[in-house]
This record gives structure tokens, sequence and C-alpha cells, in this order.
């Protein structure tokens, strides 16, 4: 029998709860002789919204592309909520949504949105069900009355959003997005932000956003990530301090534009 | 402006309707009347100037011969019509299945990619008496000619059309851990449907071309068959009743496919 006086010593965080929704230890990533991202350390915490910026080629999007288990680490180690990426994609414990919306353009919105649900047993998924039905999803996305449009009737936001329902099917505790507004207009993008604030706060999911518009990367994010480039490292995670919820008209606030400014002046001198 | 006053209160719906319905109506009149009009001027010619009915018949007279020989056309429609269906389905079917194990294998593709090419430069006449040897003068030879010549469009739109995929999509089957499998029949498949009609669209048309090439090599029966006959017989008006025959077979051919691709491609 253990002694009770260990027991008791123990911390009071278990280590559960403390675990990072993702956590890179020098973690690299090479194409041939090119490096993309150099010895990352990095900590996700569980539950929070980040966005990521950088000058291009500073490996924003590899970095996804290393958490989601689509490019290995050549060095280092990734983990999501302590497993292996791999461990973690099988058990469908992120999503993706691309710049692209990446939808069928032979299936309605319902079926892209259930497509989740058809793939991947065979190489030994487990797939979770969200406590959202397909439908209730693309209600949640606004999108209730077009569940039988094929993508090519819907427009950029739409679809977007319909890619974002799919990503959510199965409940996943860490989100990444690749630039997922940048090809839409600066008010569908607007409008899609303030939906996605409130996807985040229903969900309680974690959020990994990888953008190019710093004021985007403002708004959105409660931390921002600065990534330099040649080879890609952490330059500084930048604490965006404005209220919650957050509101369209604090982009016109002295603090917003302050944050605006002083990434700008990182991203010059990356 | 009497006459604007008098003009009924338009209902802007129905205006834009009747000119929608107008537009129509000169779409299908101005290529019919074109080609109305081109056999008036052709009837006309042949009457005219007294051209002899064996250099080139009036197409009044390709219109007697059409009705008074319909049971001798339609007996030799029939075979033309299996061959080019039956070599239509065949050729096809290879070049579909083929297409697959290219886009599998890039082993496979390297390996007979070279020899389809090939075989695609052979004109189709030259090859004809050499199948009609080796397979003999019944329907086989046709079929096989027929499905030669439909086999290389639809390999070569199949293989883009297999790897048409975006590599977004294939991204995210990898992050959904989909197998192989998975991804040619949800996502390689379906993205192939379109360039694959434009090819069946294609060899609608060609797989009847092939088929009376194979039968003017050698055939009792057939559109190819009559068109020889006709030929050698002076019979002008039969010649080019057979030849209206072929062209309404690769019409039909190509309707069926079209048809087919209204109902399957949809987006």
């Amino acid at each position: 029998m253990e002694p009770l006086e260990t027991l008791v010593g123990q911390p009071v965080d278990t280590p559960r709860a403390s675990l990072a929704a993702a956590s890179l230890k020098a973690a690299s990533v090479r194409f041939g002789t090119y490096t993309a991202i150099d010895r990352l350390d990095l900590r996700i915490e569980a539950g929070a919204f980040y966005t990521i910026l950088g000058p291009s080629g500073c490996g924003k999007s590899t970095l996804l592309r290393l958490v989601s288990d689509l490019i290995p680490a050549a060095g280092g180690d990734v983990s999501i909520f302590g497993k292996t990426t791999e461990q973690a994609r099988l058990a469908r414990e992120f999503a993706f949504v691309f710049q692209d919306a990446a939808l069928l353009p032979w299936r309605s919105a319902l079926k892209n949105v259930e497509l989740p649900l058809e793939i991947g047993r065979k190489r030994g998924a487990v797939i979770p069900t969200g406590p959202r039905s397909p439908r209730e999803l693309l209600e949640l996305v606004g999108l209730k009355g077009r569940e039988n449009a094929l993508p090519h009737e819907l427009s950029g936001g739409m679809r977007q959003r319909v890619a974002i329902a799919r990503a959510l099917l199965c409940q996943p505790k860490l989100l990444l997005m690749d630039e997922p507004f940048g090809a839409l207009d600066e008010m569908t993008r607007d409008r899609l932000n303030l939906q996605l604030l409130d996807i985040w706060r229903e969900t309680g999911t974690t959020i990994l956003f990888v953008t190019h518009s710093i004021s985007e990367a403002v708004f959105l994010g409660q931390k921002v990530i600065m990534l330099r480039a040649n080879p890609g490292r952490l330059r500084e995670i930048v604490d965006i301090d404005l209220p919650e919820p957050r509101e369209m008209k604090m982009r016109d606030t002295p603090e917003f534009n302050r944050y605006c400014s002083h990434l700008r002046e990182l991203l010059e001198t990356c | 402006m009497a006459a604007i006053d008098t003009l009924p209160i338009a209902d802007p719906q129905a205006a834009a309707r009747s000119a929608a319905r107008r537009e129509r109506l000169v779409s299908a009149i101005v290529p019919i009347g074109t080609a109305a009009a081109l056999i008036g001027l052709w009837q006309l010619g042949v009457r005219t100037f007294g051209v002899p009915t064996y250099i080139a018949p009036a197409p009044s007279d390709v219109a007697v011969t059409f009705v008074e020989k319909f049971p001798l056309l339609m007996q030799n429609f029939w075979p033309t019509f299996f061959e080019s269906v039956a070599g239509f389905l065949v050729g096809n079917l290879a070049a579909i299945l083929i297409a697959v194990a290219f886009v599998h294998s890039r082993n496979v593709e390297r390996a007979f990619f070279p020899i389809a090419v090939f075989v695609n430069t052979i004109p189709i006449l030259a090859i004809a008496p050499i199948l009609v040897l080796i397979f003999g003068p019944g329907m086989t030879a046709k079929v096989v000619i027929a499905a030669l010549i439909c086999f290389f469009p639809t390999l070569v739109n199949m293989v883009r059309g297999l790897q048409s995929v975006s590599p977004q999509t294939l991204e995210l089957a990898r992050i959904l851990s989909a197998s192989k499998s998975e991804v040619f029949w949800k996502m390689r498949l379906p993205s192939s449907l379109p360039f694959l009609f434009s090819a069946l669209k294609i060899s609608a048309t060609t797989s009847v071309i092939g088929a009376i090439v194979g039968e003017w090599v050698g055939a009792d029966l057939g559109l190819g068959a009559l068109i020889i006959d006709a030929t050698f017989n002076f019979n002008s008006p039969l010649l080019y009743a057979t030849v209206l025959m072929s062209s309404g077979l690769s019409v039909l051919m190509f309707a069926l496919v079209t048809l087919a691709e209204r109902r399957i491609v949809r987006w």
C-alpha cells in the first residue's frame, strides 16, 4: 500500500489538466537541404485562440502541417494533448480548415459535412461523434436551409463555413486554420471573424489560426505567435489584452492600433 | 405619341420571358435555316447544271432512296451499331482500368505509356487489315478496331481526371486517415468524371468510324460494307443515304453520352 503522504504531497494540478493542446520541443522541418522550421519550442495552451503571423516563407503553414501530421518532424518532438501527432490524428483530436474550402464539388453541403464519418476506419481511425449532428453544425455556421446546395451554388464565404462545419463534426479539441478567410472580401471576412469567435467560445476548442493580416491576428487572437523567416523560428509571442468578447468597434481603439503597430514593427525587423 | 400610349402596361417579367423565348427560337432557326438553304442550293445546282446522278445525286434522289431502301439500310445499320457499342464499351473500359493502374503506380505508367502512344500513332486504316487477318472476317475484328480508336483519348483524359484532385483535398484525406481505396472511390473517381465524359463524347463518334473502317476491310454486312458496295456499283444515292445513316448513328451515340453526362455530372 502507498504511504498516504506521497499521495497528498502530489501537486493539486493533475497532469491531465495541465496538458498542452500542442507542444513542440526543438522541432525542425527540412525540405531537402532547406530548413523550413528550425528547433522550434512552442506550447499551445488548451482552450486558447492563437493567431500566427510572420513574413512569407517563415513556415506558418508548415507549422500547421507539422502539428497535423501532414509532414514529419526532421528532429525534436511534437505532441498533441500528450499524444503523438499520429495518435492524435487517428483519434480525430484535431481538424484542419484550408484556405481553399476543399469541398467535394459533387457533394451537397450536408454530404460534405458528413464526409469525416465515412472515411478513416480502415486505417484505424476512431471516429468520435460530437454533440451536434451535421445538420445542427450547418445551422451553427448560419447555413440552415442550404443543406442540399452544391458547392458551386454557394458563395466563397458560405463554402468556407461548410468547411468549418465539417471540421467541427468530430468535436476536435484543436482546430488548425490556414488562412481560411484569405481569399474572401473584407466584409465577408469581418462577419466570419465574429462568427468564428462565437464558435470558439461555444465549443471551447483550441484554435491555431494562420493569417497574413495583422489586424485579423490582433482581433481574433488572445496570443499572437510571431515567426521569423530563414529559417523559421519563433520571434515573439504577443499577448493581446483586449476585453472579451471581441467586438468590431474595438478595432478603432488606441490599444488595438498599438498592438497592430507593435506587430508591424516586429514584422519589419523579422 | 399615340403609339406609345396604346402599348399595354409592360409586365417586365413577361417581357423578359418573351425575349428569352424569341432568343431560343432564333438560336434554333438560324442553324436549321442555314442547313436547309445549303441543301436547297445543292438541289438547285445539280438540277441547273445537269450533273449526272452517279457523280452527285440531288438531295431529292437521296431522300427517295433513303425511304425506298430503308429496310436494307436498317439491315446494315444493326451490325454496325452493335460493333460500335461493343467497341465503345471494351475500348473505354480498358482505357479506364489502365488509367487507374497508371495513377496507382508510376512504374506501370513508365512501362506502358510509350506503347500506348506508339499504338495510337499507327493509322487506323493501316492496322485494320492486320486485325482482320488476326480475328477473321467476323464481328470481333470490327469491335477491336472500334475499341482501339476509343482507347487513347479516354486513357489520356482519365489519367488527367484521376490526378485532378486538389492538393488540399488530398491533405484533407490524409488528416481523415483515409486509405488508398477511400481516396480512390470518394475523391479520385468522382473528380475524374467530367474528364471521362469529355473523352466519351469523342469516342462515341469515333467508335462508329472504327466499326465502318473495319467493315471496309472485309465484311458482308454493315454500313461500311454497304458504302463499299454502293461506291463500286456507282449507286450514289444509296451511298449518300448510307453516309447519312452512319452519321445518324454517330449523332445517336453522342446524344446518349451527353444525356448520361447531364444526369451524372451535375456540378
